[in-house]
């Protein structure tokens, strides 16, 4: 089966690009010969069913699965042409490019300013204090969190609510001034208006990244993305804009899917 | 008869008690309309069984302790019993003789003052054991037909049972601590003896330790009971030295196997690094006796330290930080493996490598698990006594020099005690003291131990 690309989807420039992926877990294929072009500087957001391998993809974007053992990539993946996958690819500079934000917010038991500043420190981004503070009070800014947290910058990051720590780790990840930022479910753990907060800041950062946002709610990806992928048991089925895969599917399967019928 | 047999006998009324309760509670069963009880024949069969069991042991543990009493009480108003020297020594020497032939333990007697109650005290043995287990059957007998008669369709026997069950485990609970109070109250008592003598002041304070067992003890010298030489090398061996290559050492190897060793590999280290802490800490001490102290010697003579002598700080502090290696990597292995893993991959997507994430993120979060475990490890290591018994020395030096000699609380509390002194010297209750302040120590370092890691494990609750 191969994935049915919406034929009216205007042409953009591929930030990354996977060809022919396939994802195993041990024997266990979670990924099937994916293959897609993900923009630059639009939100693209993969939608479809528990356990399709929508995550699995996701962190193959960031080579995250080189953390799991028995994870194994065939296929390839660039970013900006050049293959992830090559064995003189440096995986501290490709997760320093594509960051990543989690499904359950996971700020370090550090100050606020502590986990802003974590990244820029590993990576050299600033000399000096007072430069290493501009970055974090901008990073902050862009996360929409600096007016609630200027006045407290060395408490812990994990004492602030679950909304809040999330746009932490959104300010955090943004501070290492990434080019794509991959989102796992950003807000499956928090409530409609810690959502709909995460929702606004997706928006703002759209046009300044390429963002992936992995999403259970249909609701959310018609709301912050361009482009939408469905993916069906380890394949994508359906690629194009937000608009049209909503409005106008062309598989039965995605038209069941966005109708509720299953998943 | 002995309090064995009571036992034997306790346990079978109990095993008949049970059967019988449970054939009763079966007619119930069979009897009723809807062949529902209150609770399962087994458990009014428990019931029955605890109500003989536990009034008996309780009866037998109460009579083994006033039985001989009454026992001697009758033998000495025997006739016989006229010509015994009124107090003292002799008199108990002569009743426990006669009580040795009586029971059989030894076929004759030496004195022959013993000779004539022998008779007595047979018969007054013969007459108390037959009270004995008279006493148990009635006890056994009233308490298991009290209990019988409760049971009826409707008796809650599985909730009684259930409480008696938990009565039984608290009582098991119980008894470690009250061990562990009786082991205070006995030393604050022998401290305070020795602190009648020695005031506090000096012993705490004094730079010079050297009791003399043999000395006057109506008089002893305080100067000679200053213990901080003592309190130097406990401190300077185990919470120094020994921690000196125990933390890094135990530290990195725990870093290495959660963070690094493949699966196989740490089913095979781990283990291995837990057989140290079962060697048995008198191997360690020959360890440190025949090889590591020697080697240390000739090593200072080799670089021109003439001085060095064979017995010292720096070879017992080695060793006993190897063997503290596993205390520590066990703690700061679990506290680190119990970092979310969410918190390794947040570091790891920002583009940290795996010894950044370490340094930066786990070992920081993971802290108090490891100061935690740390502090286990030290009030192991100064309470350790086998490695400075066999490799410290026995020397009170005042000093910082590792290669000399020093000794510890722990050695000096095994030379007082062992010593000649008689036992209400000075110099043999200055070990209860001793010991009673490493007590304190210990405990202190446990409680703030126990303290952090709970703290810390709410922290990720």
């Amino acid at each position: 089966m191969v994935t049915v690309v919406h034929p009216n989807m205007e042409k953009a420039d591929a930030k990354m690009s996977a060809r022919d992926v396939s994802v195993y877990y041990g024997d266990k294929k979670a990924i099937d010969d994916v293959s897609i072009d993900i923009p630059t500087k639009y939100v693209t957001a993969f939608i479809g069913p528990s356990g399709c391998g929508k995550s699995t993809f996701l962190r193959s974007l960031n080579r995250m699965n080189d953390t799991i053992p028995s994870a194994r990539v065939e296929g390839e993946i660039t970013l900006d042409g050049e293959d992830i996958y090559r064995s003189k690819m440096d995986v501290v500079q490709l997760r320093a490019r594509v960051g990543m934000v989690f499904q359950k917010p996971n700020p370090f038991p550090k100050s606020i300013y502590e986990n802003v500043a974590y990244g820029p420190k590993i990576h050299g981004l600033a000399s000096g204090k007072a430069e290493l503070d501009e970055v974090v009070e901008k990073s902050l800014r862009r996360a929409g969190l600096w007016a609630e947290v200027s006045d407290r910058l060395d408490d812990s990051g994990t004492a602030l609510s679950g909304g809040q720590q999330q746009r932490l780790c959104i300010a955090r990840a943004i501070a290492v001034d990434p080019e794509v930022i991959l989102m796992d479910e950003p807000c499956s753990a928090l409530d409609p208006i810690a959502t709909a907060k995460i929702e606004e800041l997706i928006d703002e950062l759209n046009g300044s990244y390429a963002i992936v946002i992995v999403t259970h709610s249909m609701q959310q990806a018609a709301r912050v993305s361009q482009r939408t992928a469905f993916f069906h048991l380890g394949k994508i089925v359906e690629y194009g804009r937000t608009s049209d895969i909503f409005t106008n599917p062309l598989e039965e399967r995605t038209k069941d899917y966005i109708t509720g019928r299953y998943g | 008869m002995s309090p064995a047999i009571l036992l034997v006998l306790a346990l079978g009324l109990g095993l008949a008690g049970w059967l019988a309760a449970r054939a009763r509670a079966w007619t119930f069963r069979r009897d009723s309309a809807t062949g529902r009880i209150a609770a399962l024949p087994n458990y009014h069969g428990w019931y029955v069984a605890l109500w003989i069991v536990i009034p008996v042991l309780l009866f037998i543990g109460l009579w083994s302790i006033i039985a001989p009493q009454l026992v001697t009480q009758s033998v000495l108003a025997a006739p016989a019993a006229s010509d015994l020297p009124s107090f003292g020594f002799q008199r108990n020497a002569i009743l426990s003789e006669a009580r040795s032939v009586a029971i059989g333990n030894s076929s004759g007697v030496f004195n022959p003052a013993a000779a004539a109650l022998v008779e007595p005290y047979r018969d007054a043995l013969a007459k108390f054991n037959l009270i004995g287990v008279l006493a148990t059957l009635i006890i056994a007998f009233l308490t298991g037909v009290w209990a019988f008669l409760r049971i009826k369709p409707d008796f809650t026997a599985r909730t009684r049972v259930e409480r008696a069950v938990m009565a039984i485990l608290l009582f098991a609970s119980l008894v470690a601590i009250l061990t562990t109070l009786g082991i205070v109250v006995s030393l604050v008592f022998e401290t305070i003896r020795f602190f009648g003598m020695v005031s506090p002041l000096d012993f705490l304070f004094g730079t010079h330790w050297g009791p003399d067992p043999m000395s006057n003890p109506d008089n002893p010298d305080p100067s000679r009971y200053g213990a901080i030489p003592l309190f130097w090398g406990t401190i300077y061996i185990g919470a120094i030295i020994a921690m000196i290559v125990a933390i890094p050492l135990g530290l990195m190897s725990a870093i290495y196997l959660t963070q690094y060793a493949n699966p196989r590999l740490r089913a095979w280290i781990k283990p291995a690094l837990e057989i140290l802490a079962g060697v048995p800490t008198v191997v360690y001490g020959y360890f440190a006796a025949l090889t590591v102290a020697p080697a240390i010697r000739d090593a200072a003579l080799a670089v021109g330290i003439t001085n060095a002598s064979s017995e010292s700080a720096l070879a017992a502090g080695l060793v006993m930080g190897v063997m503290i290696i596993p205390f520590v990597s066990s703690m700061a292995d679990d506290s680190i493996a119990a970092v979310p893993q969410a918190m390794r991959d947040g570091s790891l997507a920002m583009g940290a490598t795996t010894s950044e994430t370490i340094r930066r993120v786990l070992v920081p979060a993971a802290l108090p698990g490891i100061v935690a475990g740390i502090m286990l490890a030290i009030s192991r290591a100064i309470g350790e006594t086998m490695i400075v018994v066999m490799a410290a020395g026995a020397a009170a030096n005042l000093t910082g020099n590792p290669l000399e000699a020093m000794t510890t609380v722990t050695f000096q509390i095994v030379a007082m005690l062992t010593g000649e002194g008689s036992f209400d010297h000075p110099a043999t209750l200055s070990a209860f003291a001793l010991g009673f302040v490493l007590f304190m120590v210990t405990l202190g370092l446990n409680f703030v131990a126990l303290r952090v890691v709970k703290r810390f494990r709410e922290a990720y609750e």
